[in-house]
C-alpha cells in the first residue's frame, strides 16, 4: 500500500453515519475516501434491530404525527439536556431520510388496510387500519414516545437500512478502505488534515491527508468490558482521535444509556420492539412490576426508567435466579409463533442460537446492559468539532447533541441518516473553498509518533497483568461503579481504580511480537484510550451532582435545572495525567424545562428566565470552542410551534 | 446442552496458522486445550484461547450475533458462523480452518470483504433507477407482501459460507455463488429498480451466473441465515431463461435449457 494517500473528504468509519455523510460529499463531486476497521457491511448499524423513527403518521396509531410530537418526545426523553435546535433539525429530517431509504431500497415493513391485530398494554387490540394509507410505511411503538413512530424492516431495520447505504457508496463508486483503523490525527495548531491509518491486513502505515475529516466511529460501549450489547470493535477509537488533540473536547461522556433487555448473561441485545409489539416483563413470582410502576407507559417507559425499575427488582431480591446471576424474565409467549417468526424472526433466531430457548414457549432471560454512548465528539449544528477546523464529526461517535442524557430507542438510526445528510452538505460547502495545504514534513512527524508508539509496544514484553486483563479489571469497575445507579463514594473508587490501570498500562507489554497485524498489539494500541474514555466518564459522572435522564445519582435523585442545566466538556491537555472538565448552557431552549411524564423523578427549576438562560447560550458556547455554523446559532428553532402537538392529549 | 454436562470436557481445537508476514513459515496445523464451559461458542473459546494460550491467533468477531457475518470458518470441514456454533454440538476434537475461495489474511481471518464489494459491483447490486429522489414528495406504495419478498432475500449477511461450501465457487473463482444469485433475486423482485429483462440477463446468462451453478445446493445446507437458496436458484433461472427465449439470442445457455 502507498504511504501517502490525498483526498478531499476523509471519513473515519464505514457505518450508517460515515457512509451517508460520504455520499453527500461525493454527490457534491468531491472526492471522498471511506476507512473502516471491518467491510462497512459489518459496522455495528448492521446490529440494529427494532426501528428507525419518523413521524410520518400512516397507521391509526400514528395518526396526527408530526415532527413537532417527535421533536417533543426526543426532548422529554432527553430531560432536557438535548440541544433543542439540533433536536428540532432531526425531527423536521427524519421524514424525508426515512422516505430517501424507501427510495435506496430498503424494504420498510408496510401498511395492510383492514383488520390488524396488536398486543396494547397487555391486552390484545383490533384496529381497522385506513385504505388511503395502503402500502405507506409501517410503524411500531417504541418507547418514550407519544405516537407509534418507528419504522421497520422485520427486526433486521439496521442491517437493511446498511445494505441500501453501502450500496449507494458502490453506485457511486466512492472508495473504501476497509480493515483500515486510523490512530491518529493530523493537524497543524487549530487545522486537522486527515489522519494516520493502520492497515489491520499488514500493519503497515499510511498518510491519509485531506482538506476535511469526518469521525463517524460510533460508539465506545467496550469501556464497559462484556457488559454491553455493542459489537466487539466498539472501542472508542474514533473519541481518542477528538481527545488526543488535546484542543477539541468530548460532550457529556457520562451520559450512557443502558438497555432494559439485553440477553443474559451474552449481552446480546433483544429489541425494544419485543415491548413495543406486547411484550411483559415480569420479576421471578411471573409479576408485571414495571407496568404497575409505570402505569402509563408501562413496559415502554424510556430506557432509563425502565433499566433502573429492573435493578432495583433485583437488588429488592426478586430477580430470578441462575447460574450467571439474578435477572428479569420477558415474555413473548404470548404474542404467539406467527408474530415471533415473522416481525420479530430476529429475535427468535437469537434466543434459539444464543440460549437455547424458544421464545414462542419460553421466557427469555433478560438484564440491563450498556448500551448507547450519548456523549461523543463535541461539535456544532454543522458537525464540525470545537476548536478545531477541518474536523467534523456525525452519528454515535459525535454529541451533536440531540439525545441528552437519554436517547430514545430508534433516534439513533434516525441520527445516523440525518446528521450523515446534513454534515455531508456542511463539509462539502467547507471544501469548496479550501485547497490541502499539508507539508509532508507535517504528515511524517505525525506518522513516526505512531511509528515510535508501536515499537515501543513491541519491545515490551508482557510480565504483570496482560492488556485484556487491564481491559476486564475495567470492565468491571465500570459496570459496578459507574452503571445504572451511582453514589459520590463508588464513583471515586472508580476513578481512582481506572487512573490505577492507566498506571498499569505504562509498563504492560505483549505476550508476542509478530510482524503483521498482531492482534495483540492492535488491541494494545487501543487500551490507553479506553480507559482515558473510562476516566472521562467516571469523573464526569462524580461531578455531575444531579440525576439526569440515564445519569442517575443515588445521593442526588433530583434533576438540578438551577445548577446542572449544562453540558460537560471533557479535554485531555497533551502531556497531562488527568482530564478537564469545564462546563456550557446546553442550546437555547424552546421547550421550557418540565416533567417527563414517566419516572416520577422531582427537580430543582431552573431559577433564570428562559430569556435569561438564552441570552446567554451564543457567548458561552462560543468560549467553549464552538465554531461559527453556516446559519446563526437558533435559526432552525420553531419558536413555539410544539405547542401545535401538546394541546391535544397523547393518543396512546 | 453444555449445561447438563457434569464433568468439563477438555475440547482440542487443531487450528489452522499462517501468518503472511511470515512468508518463510509454512503453513500448521496448532493444537489448543480448552475446558469447555455452559454456553460456550466458538467466539468464546477463540477469544480464550487468543487471550490465554496465544495472543498472536488471527480471527475475526464483531457482533457475536450472527447478524454481521465476519466469522464465517470451516468447522470441522463445514462452513460456519463461529459466533452462532456451540461447542455442546461439537465433538471433542474441532479443527478450524479458514474459508476457502476468499483470499486469506492470516489464521482463521479471510478477506470477505474484498469478495463481497467487488459482487456487488459486478451485479450492480442497488436500485437501478433513472429519477432522483423527490424530498418533498412522500414514499411510493408498495403491498407489504411485495416488501416481506424482498426483506427475506435482503437478509443475506455476506457471510460467505454458502461460497466456501460450494464446489463450483472452489474451482471457478469468477463465480458469484448463491449469495451473487441471491442478491441478483433481491434486485429483480423490487419493483423500484428499474432494469428491463435484457440488462439482467446480461448480468446472469455467462458461465459465472447463474448457469455456472450445477444445482447441488450444498449452499442451501450451510447458509447460516436459512435463505431459501433452492428457490433463489430457480427463481433467478427462469427469469434468466425467459428473458433469454423473449430476446431470442442464440446463447450456449439457451442450448442448454432447450435440451433440458
Ligand atoms: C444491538 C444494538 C441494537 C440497536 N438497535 C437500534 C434500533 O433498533 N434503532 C436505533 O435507532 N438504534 C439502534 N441502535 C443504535 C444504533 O445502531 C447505533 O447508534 C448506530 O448504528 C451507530 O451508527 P454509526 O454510523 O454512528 O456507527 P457504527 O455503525 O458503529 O460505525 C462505526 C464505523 O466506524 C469504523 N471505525 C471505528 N473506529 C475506527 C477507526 N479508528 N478507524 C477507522 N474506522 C473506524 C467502524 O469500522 C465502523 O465502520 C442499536 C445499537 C445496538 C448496539
Ligand atoms: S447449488 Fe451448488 S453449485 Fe450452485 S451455488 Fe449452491 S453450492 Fe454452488
Ligand atoms: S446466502 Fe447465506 S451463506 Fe451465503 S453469504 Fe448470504 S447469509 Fe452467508
Amino acid at each position: 500500500m502507498e504511504p501517502f494517500y490525498t483526498t478531499d473528504v476523509l471519513v473515519i468509519g464505514g457505518g450508517l453515519a460515515g457512509e451517508r455523510a460520504a455520499i453527500e460529499a461525493a454527490a457534491s463531486g468531491h472526492k471522498a475516501t471511506i476507512l473502516s476497521l471491518v467491510p462497512p457491511r459489518r459496522s455495528h448499524s448492521c446490529a440494529a434491530q427494532g426501528g428507525m423513527q419518523a413521524s410520518l403518521g400512516n397507521c391509526v396509531k400514528a395518526s396526527g404525527d408530526n415532527a413537532h410530537w417527535h421533536f417533543l418526545d426526543t426532548v422529554r426523553g432527553s430531560d432536557w439536556g438535548a440541544d433543542q435546535e439540533v433536536a428540532r433539525m432531526f425531527a423536521e429530517e427524519a421524514r424525508v431520510a426515512v422516505r430517501e431509504m424507501a427510495y435506496w431500497g430498503v424494504p420498510w415493513t408496510r401498511a395492510t388496510p383492514g383488520k390488524n391485530s396488536y398486543f396494547i398494554k397487555g391486552e390484545r387490540v383490533e384496529i381497522d387500519e385506513p385504505e388511503d394509507k395502503a402500502g405507506m410505511i409501517m410503524h411500531r411503538d417504541f418507547g418514550g414516545t407519544a405516537k407509534w413512530r418507528a419504522c421497520y424492516a422485520s427486526a433486521g431495520t439496521g442491517h437493511s437500512v446498511l445494505y441500501a447505504v453501502d450500496a449507494e457508496v458502490s453506485r457511486l463508486g466512492i472508495e473504501v478502505r476497509d480493515r483500515m483503523e486510523a490512530l491518529s490525527l493530523i493537524y497543524d495548531g487549530d487545522r486537522c488534515w486527515g489522519a494516520v491509518a493502520r492497515c489491520l491486513r499488514t500493519g503497515e502505515l499510511t498518510v491519509f491527508a485531506a482538506k476535511a475529516t469526518i469521525i463517524a466511529t460510533g460508539g465506545y460501549g467496550r469501556i464497559y468490558g462484556k457488559y454491553t450489547t455493542n459489537a466487539t470493535i466498539n472501542e472508542g477509537t474514533g473519541a481518542m482521535l477528538a481527545l488526543n488533540t488535546g484542543k477539541v473536547p468530548l460532550g457529556n461522556m457520562e451520559a450512557i444509556q443502558f438497555h432494559p433487555t439485553g440477553l443474559w448473561p451474552s449481552g446480546i441485545l433483544i429489541t425494544e420492539g419485543c415491548r413495543g409489539d406486547g411484550g411483559y416483563l415480569v420479576d421471578k413470582d411471573n409479576h408485571r412490576f414495571v407496568a404497575e410502576l409505570e402505569p402509563e407507559k408501562q413496559e415502554l417507559a424510556s430506557r432509563d426508567v425502565v433499566s433502573r425499575h429492573m435493578m432495583q427488582r433485583i437488588k429488592d431480591g426478586k430477580g430470578a435466579d441462575s447460574k450467571f446471576g439474578p435477572h428479569i424474565w420477558l415474555d413473548l409467549r404470548h404474542l404467539g409463533e406467527q408474530h415471533l417468526k415473522t416481525k420479530l424472526r430476529e429475535i427468535w433466531e437469537i434466543c434459539r442460537d444464543f440460549a437455547g430457548i424458544d421464545p414462542v414457549k419460553e421466557m427469555i432471560p433478560v438484564r440491563p446492559f450498556q448500551h448507547y454512548s450519548m456523549g461523543g465528539v463535541r461539535v456544532n449544528k454543522d458537525g464540525q468539532a470545537y476548536n478545531m477546523r477541518g474536523l467534523f464529526a456525525a452519528g454515535e461517535a459525535a454529541c451533536w447533541d440531540m439525545h441528552g442524557f437519554n436517547r430514545l430507542g430508534g433516534n439513533s438510526l434516525a441520527e445516523t441518516v440525518v446528521a450523515g445528510r446534513i454534515v455531508g452538505q456542511r463539509v462539502a460547502q467547507f471544501v469548496d473553498g479550501e485547497t490541502l495545504d499539508v507539508s509532508t514534513a507535517l504528515t511524517d512527524a505525525f506518522k513516526k509518533e505512531q511509528e515510535a508508539r508501536i515499537a515501543d509496544w513491541m519491545s515490551r514484553k508482557a510480565e504483570g497483568p496482560s492488556v485484556y486483563d487491564i481491559r476486564d479489571a475495567m470492565g468491571e469497575i465500570m459496570i459496578d461503579k459507574v452503571g445504572i445507579f451511582r453514589t459520590a463514594s463508588e464513583l471515586e473508587e472508580a476513578v481512582a481504580g481506572i487512573k490505577d490501570l492507566l498506571e498499569q498500562v505504562k509498563t504492560a507489554g505483549l505476550h508476542n511480537s509478530k510482524p503483521g497485524v498482531n492482534p495483540e498489539l492492535t488491541f494494545a494500541l487501543r487500551l490507553e484510550a479506553m480507559l482515558k474514555l473510562a476516566l472521562i466518564t467516571a469523573k464526569g459522572a462524580l461531578e455531575r451532582q444531579e440525576s439526569r435522564g440515564a445519569h442517575s445519582r443515588v445521593d442526588f435523585p433530583q434533576r438540578d435545572d438551577k445548577n446542572w442545566l449544562k453540558r460537560t466538556l471533557a479535554r485531555w491537555p497533551v502531556g497531562a495525567s488527568e482530564p478537564e472538565l469545564s462546563y456550557e448552557p446546553v442550546g437555547m431552549l424552546d421547550l421550557p424545562p418540565g416533567e417527563r411524564g414517566y419516572g416520577h423523578a422531582t427537580r430543582i427549576p431552573l431559577e433564570q428566565s428562559i430569556e435569561d438562560y438564552n441570552a446567554t447560550v451564543v457567548e458561552a458556547q462560543k468560549a467553549a470552542g464552538k465554531q461559527d455554523t453556516v446559519e446563526p446559532m437558533g435559526s432552525q428553532i420553531q419558536w413555539g410551534a410544539w405547542e401545535q402537538a401538546d394541546t391535544k392529549a397523547a393518543s396512546s | 446442552m453444555a449445561e447438563n454436562i457434569k464433568t468439563a470436557r477438555i475440547l482440542k481445537f487443531d487450528i489452522f496458522r499462517y501468518n503472511p508476514a511470515e512468508p518463510d513459515k509454512p503453513p500448521y496445523m496448532q493444537r489448543f486445550e480448552v475446558e469447555e464451559a455452559p454456553y460456550m461458542s466458538l467466539f468464546l473459546a477463540l477469544n480464550q484461547i487468543r487471550e490465554e494460550q496465544d495472543s498472536s491467533l488471527q480471527f475475526d468477531f464483531v457482533c457475536r450475533s450472527a447478524v454481521c457475518g465476519s466469522c464465517g470458518m470451516m468447522v470441522n470441514g463445514r462452513p460456519a458462523l463461529g459466533c452462532q456454533t456451540l461447542t455442546a454440538d461439537l465433538p471433542e476434537v474441532i479443527a478450524l480452518h479458514p474459508l476457502p475461495t476468499f483470499a486469506l489474511i492470516g489464521d482463521l481471518s479471510v478477506d470477505t470483504g474484498r469478495w463481497f464489494r467487488s459482487m456487488v459491483d459486478r451485479v450492480n447490486g442497488w436500485i437501478e433507477r433513472e429519477t432522483e429522489f423527490d424530498r418533498a414528495s412522500i414514499e411510493a406504495p408498495m403491498d407489504n407482501a411485495t416488501a416481506d419478498k424482498i426483506y427475506e432475500a435482503d437478509r443475506c449477511i455476506e457471510c460467505g459460507c454458502c461460497v466456501a461450501g460450494c464446489a463450483v465457487a472452489n474451482v471457478r473463482p469468477d463465480f458469484l455463488g448463491a449469495t451473487g444469485l441471491n442478491r441478483i433475486a433481491r434486485f429483480m423482485m423490487d419493483p423500484r429498480d428499474q432494469r428491463s429483462e435484457q440488462s439482467w440477463f446480461e448480468v446472469v446468462s455467462d458461465s459465472e451466473g447463474v448457469f455456472g451453478c450445477i444445482g447441488m445446493m450444498a449452499c442451501d445446507d450451510v447458509c447460516p441465515k436459512d435463505l431459501p437458496l433452492l428457490e433463489v436458484y430457480s427463481y433467478v433461472r427462469r427469469k434468466a431463461v425467459a428473458s433469454l427465449f423473449s430476446s431470442g439470442e442464440d446463447h450456449p445457455a439457451r442450448r442448454e435449457a432447450e435440451k433440458a
